[in-house]
């Protein structure tokens, strides 16, 4: 294949007016994810938990591997698997540096686990693949329906906790002399998580979850510390990385997570760009001060 | 072993209320027998060596550690945690470079972060907010993110957090460790004007006495499971540190300030900036 034919694979655009309606329902699904994982970013970076965010991923892979195995629906199969992770992790890792290393001894296992499904599983290979690097296939109706429901429980969930969240994630001290259940909150919050993550899975695949749920946020971070414009920012991230990456998929054979990962990943670069000409800048107006 | 139950203003009704008060940790006695009652408006300096339970002490003021004897109230009722009367300035711990918040943000916090939700009357929370940065002199970098705050900086942002509710008792975990002088200055001077002004009872636990000690009415010293407490001239004497360390220890006042000699190791993990003062001796 020379470079001008993987050019018409990467970005193809014939019949895209025809084809467009038939995925509607895939772009309305791909903007709730982006607005859940864009919101629940926040959350994921100010915990540190990017790793948790891995391994809850890796544990509803394998849910998902053994719902597809047992001929059970996929979707109900990865939230399962990684409400029970997120759980285990909750009650088990509440301190980050336990966390870390049980997430460490979790995620091989359930990558094993889901490896092994997968392996008894007699059924299409796209399927398998699917899992772990996403699957566009048009979200149909129903799927919708689930993906709906799970995003509000999750944003309403995120609303509803926001504040106190937020508290004991920067400045678990004073949160905790003003009295919030921080260990419950904590334990809820995974919870959450593990939903977002399993609705993740379902367009980016196991593996390309953080380019959802770490990179909108990480990218909106750099460039503001008002929370009300960082939440925004993060949202209209996630949003177009997701839609566009589905939009840019649509026409060709290849799956979308290349496109949403590499577009979050370019968004995420000059969102950088700019935090470093805006530190040189306030860097030397700080030594022309001194200097006066 | 004396203890001082009598309050400087003994009309009013004490803000704390401890007695026969005892703590122990499986078969480590923190303290025992305490009795303490301080008035609206005093300031009582907590120091002790590390592991004395220092911080232990306030936690149980906090209502988050349960004595494993005798009662504690807080103007007349037990301690509970999250109780609106109390307002805490803990240690200065830095916020990671990236933390979404500005200056502003982390005081509003500090007055509606325990609530669910999201916040809805945002222009009354910026007035108050506007008040509270006013009244500690962090108006000019309000709108700054906290990661790149000054240790100072933060811990005017902490003496906001701690005086929107206008307690009536302020809690102080070390809350000048790390700071430079001038600040120091400026974060106890802010504590002092709340006791003053406002009639709050202040417990101010901090292995340095000297910054504080122009504010300070009386001492509690804890040390190897026993107290002592009185106002500074009493505490802090060569006899009574001595008995309390078991070691002989001097005391010296210079210039208003008083120099501790012959402590045992383990006190000296004291500011770094003060070592410059022969403030630990050997």
């Amino acid at each position: 294949m020379d470079l001008s034919e993987i050019w018409s694979t990467v970005f193809s655009f014939e019949d895209y007016a025809e084809i467009l309606p038939l995925v509607s329902n895939s772009l309305i699904a791909g903007a709730l994810l982006g607005l859940v994982g864009g919101m629940i970013g926040i959350f994921v970076m100010l915990r540190d938990m990017a790793f948790a965010v891995h391994g809850i991923a890796e544990l509803s892979f394998a849910g998902a591997a053994f719902a597809l195995l047992i001929g059970t629906n996929v979707v109900v199969g990865s939230l399962v698997g990684s409400v029970l992770a997120s759980l285990l992790l909750g009650i088990m890792g509440a301190a980050a540096k336990d966390r870390n290393s049980i997430i460490g001894v979790l995620m091989p296992f359930g990558l094993g686990l889901g490896i092994l499904f997968l392996a008894l599983y007699q059924g299409r290979s796209a399927n398998k693949f699917g899992l772990l690097t996403g699957q566009i296939v048009a979200v149909d109706t129903v799927q919708l329906g689930v993906l709906a429901v799970c995003s509000v429980i999750v944003m309403v969930a995120l609303v509803a906790m926001w504040r106190p969240l937020t508290f004991i994630s920067v400045d678990p001290a004073v949160a905790a002399a003003r009295g919030i259940p921080a260990a419950r909150l904590s334990v809820a919050f995974m919870v959450v998580l593990g939903l977002a993550v399993a609705l993740s899975i379902q367009v980016v695949g196991a593996l390309l979850v953080l380019a959802l749920l770490i990179t909108p946020a990480a990218a909106a971070i750099r460039v503001t510390s008002n929370p009300v414009l960082t939440v925004s920012l993060s949202v209209a991230f996630a949003m177009t990385s997701v839609v566009g990456g589905i939009l840019l998929a649509l026409a060709g054979s290849l799956p979308i997570s290349p496109y949403v990962t590499t577009i979050s990943f370019l968004i995420y670069l000059v969102c950088r760009l700019i935090a470093w000409r805006r530190d040189r800048v306030r860097h030397s107006e700080k030594m022309a001060a001194v200097a006066a | 072993m004396a203890t001082d139950t009598s309050p400087a203003a003994p009309a009013a009704e004490p803000v704390v209320s401890m007695r026969n008060a005892s703590l122990r940790f499986g078969d480590r006695l923190l303290w025992d027998g305490l009795d303490l009652d301080i008035a609206p408006g005093e300031f009582l300096a907590v120091l002790g060596p590390n592991g004395s339970g220092k911080t232990t002490m306030l936690r149980t003021l906090m209502g988050l550690q349960e004595l494993s004897g005798g009662t504690v109230k807080i103007a007349g009722r037990p301690a509970t945690r999250g109780s609106r009367q109390v307002g805490t300035i803990p240690q200065q711990r830095s916020f990671d470079d990236n933390t979404p918040l500005r200056a502003r943000d982390l005081v509003a916090l500090g007055i509606d972060g325990h609530k669910w939700g999201i916040r809805l009357k945002r222009k009354a929370m910026r007035r108050r907010v506007d008040e509270l940065l006013e009244l500690v002199g962090a108006t000019s970098y309000a709108e700054r993110p906290v990661g790149v705050l000054s240790g100072g900086e933060q811990q005017r942002l902490r003496a906001a957090q701690a005086l929107a509710d206008d307690p009536r008792l302020l809690l102080c975990d070390e809350p000048l460790l790390s700071l430079d002088l001038h600040h120091q200055q400026a974060i106890s001077g802010l504590i002092h004007r709340q006791a003053c002004d406002h009639g709050a009872a202040v417990v101010f636990v901090t292995h340095e006495i000297n910054p504080i000690l122009q504010y300070v009415d009386r001492v509690l010293y804890l040390a190897g499971g026993r107290f002592h407490i009185g106002t500074p001239g009493e505490v802090m004497r060569s006899e009574v540190l001595s008995e309390l360390y078991g070691a002989p220890i001097e005391v010296f006042e210079s210039n208003g300030r008083i120099v501790v000699v012959g402590m045992p190791e383990t006190v000296t993990h004291a500011n770094p900036q003060q070592r410059a003062h022969p403030l630990q001796g050997a």
